[in-house]
């Protein structure tokens, strides 16, 4: 494609990564499901092992599908590569386990999925590494938690499910302040709504489960390094600058001035972990990547009618989205996001007044919205947080996490929006009944 | 490893082995905003067949201390000085873009030390509008993008020097970024686009070269069109130089965009 100017969102979302097939002319990235790959002599497979070779050896570590979901992911967010992995989840482990080990420190907002804040709450203490919760918005809060061993800050580009839009600039500034870097999960904006390594984040994951993929069907993540964040400076990360006996000895920083992250999370995490995605997934998730600039322009307009239909009726008491303009991220989600506040997504919650029976009566009477619990689906999804995703939480978390026991998240998916607004009224009148019986 | 060349720390990349002097050296030199990691598949892998691999960062760029150089010709010299530092006698240098031409003109002047001169992506004279040296000093974000636009030549490009999943326009972002950051006294995006335009010893060096040449070209390389290396290669057939040229179907940046083509024109040529 000799003579391109930089290219766009759209055209990068179709073509980035794949050419037409070389061997078969095929149009559409194929799908290459095998599990290894054959090598051209000895010298060949040995070059490929010690990295002087770029190429495919098995597909735990890496497979020609899943290279160009990376490089169109990376192509989107503006970053230099990126690794697929099995969830969102996965992604969120490798990012820690390459940087730290045993006695390192996180600094986390409190609003996080509720998997996160198992994993980061739980899980990894049991592994020696603890992290300290502060509210997004909270900058004071931000400064003060970092400590001797701190190794990473990481927050949501909008927390889950209150949407609470995280000053990214300002963050990241602390963080690099003390010489860490800043993960994002970006999941429920994607890069088109907001691309973090612009503001100032250093790594990106997401959960490709959701709106990248699109369609309810895959369960995948993905990890995307800016190659921004200069790690000898730092001083902090012998994992990535120091020699690794692990792997030939070594040193990341030295192979790759703006890379060590990837190549040690590819070379150590894939390997070992294991968590790889599917080359079936991969090109599921792509077939989603392509069409993601139109459907999030519908999720978008479709949001913005309900949040507007729920804002004026006289059941709800609270609309957690920021094109409200009493949510507290308003003017953030206008300064940050694509489109401004319209552009903080269309997963977001909303209160019903009354009692815990009538919040079961309302998700019971839906029919277009499926109670189930994911998001970014092309359907419609509801689902009630304090007794699902974020059961584990205490009260106390719940609330700093900015949901009450009454919360209703909402997917708004791609639906007639008339058709939406329906099926909420029908609903929140079976609730209104249930509270007068 | 570090050395010290011209009193100032000088780090050049071994391709993961340890320095063997009695091993035959190639030098690596890297063009404007770049370092020694644009070449670490092609150095990595010559340091494990056979080579002593010293890919340098130039001073004033990266990891690199000391004045970053104004002129191919002060460029030149500081190779000379590093192999002094180095202790190498004799040794292949492979130059990139601007790293090529100080490869021509550090083998003119080296002469017999210069067993084998490899210019990939080069063009003499190596002329750079005056909007792109303008905005690399004013606007070098923007510079930087325009730069990385006409180096690449597809937005599918093959497993790279991270392995599969190497977004190479973004690489070449970040890198430039990086290196433009590392020198806070001088903006080496600037001064190294001033060195390239302003060069004018290209046909004499040429001429003056006692080793074999390679011209690795990109076919669709926008920065040095393979049009431009023309009057270099017609000056080496002229001087009777032992001349060989290799075009890709790619742009500028032969060594991420084609990295098995670009190795192996490179090891075929230094064992011919």
């Amino acid at each position: 494609m000799p003579g391109y100017s930089d290219p766009g969102f759209d055209t990068l979302a179709l073509h980035a990564g794949a050419a037409p097939d070389p061997a078969t002319g095929a149009r559409a990235v194929p799908i290459h499901l095998t599990t290894s790959f054959v090598f051209e002599s000895s010298d060949h497979a040995a070059a490929l092992f010690n990295l002087e070779r770029a190429g495919h050896v098995y597909s735990r570590i890496s497979n020609p599908t899943n290279a160009v979901f990376e490089q169109r992911m990376a192509a989107l967010e503006g970053g230099i590569g990126a690794i697929s992995v099995a969830s969102g989840q996965a992604a969120l482990h490798l990012s820690i386990a390459t940087l730290m080990g045993a006695g390192s420190h996180i600094v986390a907002s409190t609003a996080l999925y509720g998997g996160s804040q198992n994993l980061l709450h739980y899980t990894l203490r049991r592994f020696g590494i603890e992290t300290t919760f502060v509210k997004p918005g909270d900058i004071d809060g931000w400064k003060a938690a970092v400590r001797p061993n701190t190794k990473l800050f990481f927050g949501e580009t909008v927390g889950n499910p209150g949407l609470d839009v995280l000053d990214i600039p300002t963050v990241s500034q602390i963080a690099h302040e003390a010489k860490v870097p800043l993960l994002v999960d970006s999941t429920l904006t994607t890069p088109y709504l907001i691309k973090p390594f612009e503001h100032g984040a250093d790594l990106v994951y997401h959960s490709a489960t959701k709106f990248l993929s699109g369609h309810g069907t895959v369960i995948g993540g993905v990890v995307v390094d800016a190659g921004s964040f200069d790690w000898d400076a730092s001083g902090k990360y012998p994992e990535l600058t120091e020699a690794y006996d692990g792997f030939h000895g070594m040193t990341f920083s030295e192979e790759s001035t703006v890379g060590a992250f990837l190549l040690r999370a590819r070379r150590e995490g894939l390997r070992d972990f294991g968590a790889c995605l599917s080359p079936h997934s991969a090109w599921l998730i792509l077939q989603g990547l392509e069409t993601l600039p139109l459907r999030m322009e519908r999720h978008m307009g479709n949001t913005e009618k309900v949040v507007a239909f729920l804002a004026s009726h006289p059941l709800v008491s609270r609309v957690g989205h920021p094109l409200l303009e009493s949510h507290p991220s308003h003017a953030l989600a206008n300064k940050l996001l694509r489109h401004g506040a319209k552009g903080a997504g269309s997963v977001f919650s909303f209160d019903i007044q009354g009692s815990r029976e009538q919040g079961k009566a309302f998700i019971e009477t839906l029919k277009i919205f499926s109670h189930l619990a994911n998001v970014g689906d092309c359907r419609s999804l509801v689902i009630h947080p304090a007794s699902t995703t974020h059961f584990r939480m205490s009260d106390e978390a719940l609330a700093g996490a900015g949901i009450g026991p009454g919360t209703i998240r909402l997917s708004i998916g791609l639906e007639d929006p008339d058709d939406l607004i329906d099926d909420l009224k029908r609903a929140l009148k079976a609730a209104e009944k249930a509270g007068n019986q | 490893m570090e050395l010290q060349v011209n009193g100032a720390k000088t780090y050049c990349y071994t391709g993961g082995k340890p320095f063997d002097a009695a091993k035959p050296t190639v030098v690596f030199i890297h063009g404007v905003l770049n370092d020694h990691s644009v070449w670490i598949l092609q150095s990595r892998y010559l340091a494990n067949h056979g080579f002593n691999v010293l890919a340098v960062d130039l001073p004033g760029h990266c990891k690199s201390q000391g004045e970053a150089p104004a002129t191919v010709e002060e460029a030149a010299d500081f190779i000379g000085a590093l192999l002094d530092a180095a202790g190498v006698q004799k040794a292949a240098l492979i130059g990139h873009s601007w790293g090529s031409l100080i490869a021509m003109e550090a083998a003119a002047r080296l002469k017999d030390r210069i067993t084998h001169t490899v210019l990939v992506g080069t063009a003499f004279p190596m002329k750079v509008s005056p909007a792109l040296i303008d905005a690399s000093l004013n606007a070098p974000e923007k510079a930087l993008a325009m730069v990385n636009v006409f180096s690449r030549s597809t937005l599918a490009a093959p497993p790279s020097a991270l392995g599969p999943g190497t977004w190479v326009y973004g690489a070449g972002m970040a890198l430039g970024r990086r290196v433009l950051r590392s020198n806070p006294a001088v903006n080496v995006f600037h001064r190294g686009f001033v060195a390239c335009d302003r060069y004018t010893g290209g046909e004499a060096a040429m001429a003056a070269l006692t080793s074999p040449v390679l011209f690795l070209l990109g076919g669709q390389d926008q920065m040095t069109h393979p049009k431009a290396a023309q009057g270099l290669i017609q000056a080496a057939k002229a001087a009777g130089q032992k001349l060989q040229v290799v075009t890709l179907p790619v742009g500028h940046h032969q060594m991420t965009e084609t990295p098995d083509a670009t190795l192996f024109a490179i090891r075929d040529f230094l064992r011919a």
